[in-house]
């Protein structure tokens, strides 16, 4: 396999596993919402709402700064990061 | 100051901030010494346009590549501040707290969808077309799939979505134009349009770029401001994000207390358009599992085809960063989209606690008629009661409210000062014009960049290019803002059938012109026009009486217009020939990160 074909297939493992957080929070944890909303949550807010107000999205924007670093890592080590005069 | 422009971008923005809060102050030193509500109005909203305009203006180019992608010299977190500015429209600054406020649960699907869509943008597309080297959208798609038609369908999708959408932000900066400089709608829309022409015409993507950064700063501090007052003065909490627990159970407990009781219909006629009652629950989950997550998922995947967004991206100096600024995009779009909910709760508590000193339930419809800022909000048609049961006192169920209230009224129902209205005026104005900027820009782009220029006339010159591309900036502007001055829809339906119509077209060809290398012209074609159609022919049967089908709505029918493009799409490919050998190479090029981008630097 070639060292493309190797960084490829890292590459798109990594994007399966952002995009099953993704799912857990953006789409799973809603399956469940009337269950979870009994349960008192962060902060004292019943768990489905805190989720709808500040847990996903807060998960979101965390989710997309650790895929950056792990994928930025992925490029070094198979040599494909950018140089600086690019 | 040295070094140039670029280095020194935490200090000019800096500098801005200062000075934008100085004249807040200046404004509140100004209302005391007793300037008229009217007139802070007026110099809010003058004073911050005239800013933007003299950021357009300075920003004003002749080059290609600033025109199109800002020089492609963006940094990071500048990015991510003027996306979050083109993201978050008037809908989300001014509708948004009123939808929660109204709907709870149901509607909060949306903060989740317009978040999570950014995790698709981040892994799925923006860095590998930023390594493509595109100047729009259209530009992807007609160089990876090859051929006039492919290039031109992508256009028509794009302008459909982007169309749908700014109407609806020409409409908002309208509105508000209207209400804070005291002039007929009719004749505000036109106010607006020139404004958000002023940001763009001169600079292109350039000027559209900094004078967001400055609209970002501008609408969040508009927005936190009052919020954090508000709670503070009501005594809920110094940091309202972490400390509402109390006030939401107590709506809930409020709630039960009154009931929702169900008007009968001869009763709701009296009730001026587009106002409503408090009919959901606050915080408890009002809709099924399968209405929240495919509104959210709809709005997701449209995020990932919004061009508008999408384009943001073109301009930072590398792959990288075009990752990271994702990042950075969506916190700061967070920080308001997490506040909103907390203004929503604010709101409503103030409102319906009898405990309160601004409660009104409860009390006599005689006493609720006295109070000042009811008076104000009732003749703005954003108020209304009306004693159904004829008892004398005001129940939930006879208090009516329009959506936008909840941004701009309750800063007064609270009791502070007018210099916060003033603000908040100026702040939806950011957000309008923004949103406005980044959507006319992308769609006068794309026809100028990839139909002029691309299909008509492949030797145009730069200043013939640039011209045609500023004149249909005019042509665009004022076509929106025509149907806009016809109120046709409301701001928010018409924002999420925007979001529908992208997924519809664009969602799967771009995705799977990344990840498929298989995916060839045949089927890119057949998923762009079939897709539309197809949501199209969905939405008009809907609103014709059709039942409609896996419970999927008319603001949910992007669903069914982009799984009919995934599956023509992929049917149609394997069907024809695989691309050839040159395109598969080009995927292989665009899959990392390293080397020249696809297409040159001026192209």
């Amino acid at each position: 396999m070639s060292n493309q074909q190797k960084h490829w297939e890292k590459t798109r493992g990594l994007l399966f596993i952002t995009l099953a957080i993704w799912f857990v929070f953006s789409i799973g944890i809603f399956l469940f919402g009337a269950e979870m909303n009994e349960v008192k949550g962060p902060f004292g807010y019943p768990w489905t709402y805190w989720f709808t107000c500040q847990g996903s999205l807060g998960a979101f924007v965390i989710l997309i700064f650790w895929f950056a670093n792990r994928q930025e890592k992925i490029d070094e080590e198979f040599g494909f990061s950018e140089r600086e005069d690019e | 100051m040295k070094g140039n422009f670029i280095d020194n971008l935490p200090k000019v923005y800096g500098i801005y901030t200062g000075g934008f809060i100085g004249f807040i102050i200046i404004m509140a030193i100004a209302e005391q010494m007793g300037m008229t509500a009217k007139a802070i109005g007026i110099a809010f909203v003058a004073f911050t346009v005239f800013i933007y305009a003299l950021i357009g203006w300075l920003s004003r180019t002749a080059q290609a590549d600033a025109y199109y992608v800002a020089g492609r010299q963006v940094p990071t977190v500048f990015n991510g501040m003027a996306t979050a500015a083109d993201w978050m429209s008037g809908a989300s600054f001014v509708a948004m707290a009123g939808g929660i406020y109204f709907k709870g649960y149901g509607y909060m699907a949306l903060l989740v969808g317009w978040t999570g869509g950014y995790v698709l943008v981040a892994s799925l597309l923006a860095p590998y077309l930023r390594k493509f080297g595109c100047y729009t959208v259209p530009d992807f798609i007609g160089t990876r799939y090859g051929g006039n038609l492919a290039r031109f369908s992508a256009v028509v999708v794009l302008t459909v979505a982007s169309f749908t959408y700014v109407t609806a932000q020409i409409n908002a900066t309208g509105t508000i134009a209207s209400v804070a400089l005291d002039i007929p709608f009719q004749y505000a829309v036109y106010v607006g349009l020139i404004s958000i022409l002023l940001c763009s015409m001169l600079g292109g993507m350039r000027g559209v770029t900094w004078t967001q950064v400055a609209q970002y700063i501008v609408l969040i501090i508009a927005y936190l401001l009052p919020v954090f007052w508000i709670s503070n003065k009501m005594g809920a909490g110094f940091f309202p994000h972490f400390m509402l627990a109390d006030e939401v159970a107590r709506i809930g407990e409020l709630e039960q207390q009154f009931g929702f009781v169900k008007n009968a219909a001869a009763d709701l006629k009296s009730v001026p358009k587009g106002l409503a009652g408090i009919t959901k629950a606050h915080s408890a989950v009002n809709a099924t599992p399968w209405a929240f997550i495919s509104l959210a998922l709809a709005m997701m995947m449209g995020t990932a085809s919004l061009p508008h967004v999408m384009m943001r991206y073109f301009t930072t100096p590398s792959v990288k960063a075009a990752r990271k600024s994702v990042g950075w995009s969506l916190f700061f779009i967070f920080l308001l989209y997490s506040s909103a909910p907390m203004l929503a709760t604010l709101s409503k508590l103030s409102l319906i606690d009898p405990n309160l000193p601004t409660g009104i339930i409860g009390k006599t419809f005689a006493e609720v008629e006295a109070i000042d800022w009811y008076q104000n909000w009732n003749q703005a048609n954003l108020m209304f009661i009306s004693d159904f049961n004829g008892n004398g006192t005001l129940e939930l169920n006879e208090f009516f409210m329009g959506g936008k209230a909840v941004v701009l009224a309750t800063p007064e129902i609270a009791g502070l000062p007018y210099v916060i209205s003033g603000l908040v005026a100026a702040g939806g104005m950011a957000a309008a014009m923004s949103t406005a900027d980044g959507l006319i820009l992308a769609i006068a782009n794309a026809i100028s960049h990839d139909v002029y220029y691309k299909i008509i006339d492949p030797k145009a010159e730069t200043a013939k290019r640039l011209l045609v591309a500023r004149v249909l900036l005019v042509v665009i502007g004022f076509a929106g803002a025509t149907i806009a001055a016809m109120e046709i829809q409301g701001i928010l339906g018409s924002v999420i059938w925007a979001f529908d119509f992208a997924m519809s077209g664009l969602f799967f060809p771009l995705v799977l012109g990344v990840w498929w290398k298989r995916a060839n012209r045949q089927g890119a074609i057949a998923g762009m026009l079939g897709g539309l159609v197809a949501g199209a022919w969905y939405l008009v049967w809907v609103r014709t009486g059709g039942s409609g089908f896996l419970g999927i709505t008319q603001l949910t029918f992007g669903i069914f217009g982009s799984a009919v493009s995934l599956v023509l799409m992929v049917v149609v490919s394997l069907m024809t020939a695989e691309p050839d050998k040159a395109t598969q190479k080009m995927v292989d090029d665009v899959r990392v990160p390293s080397g020249k981008s696809i297409l040159g630097r001026s192209h």
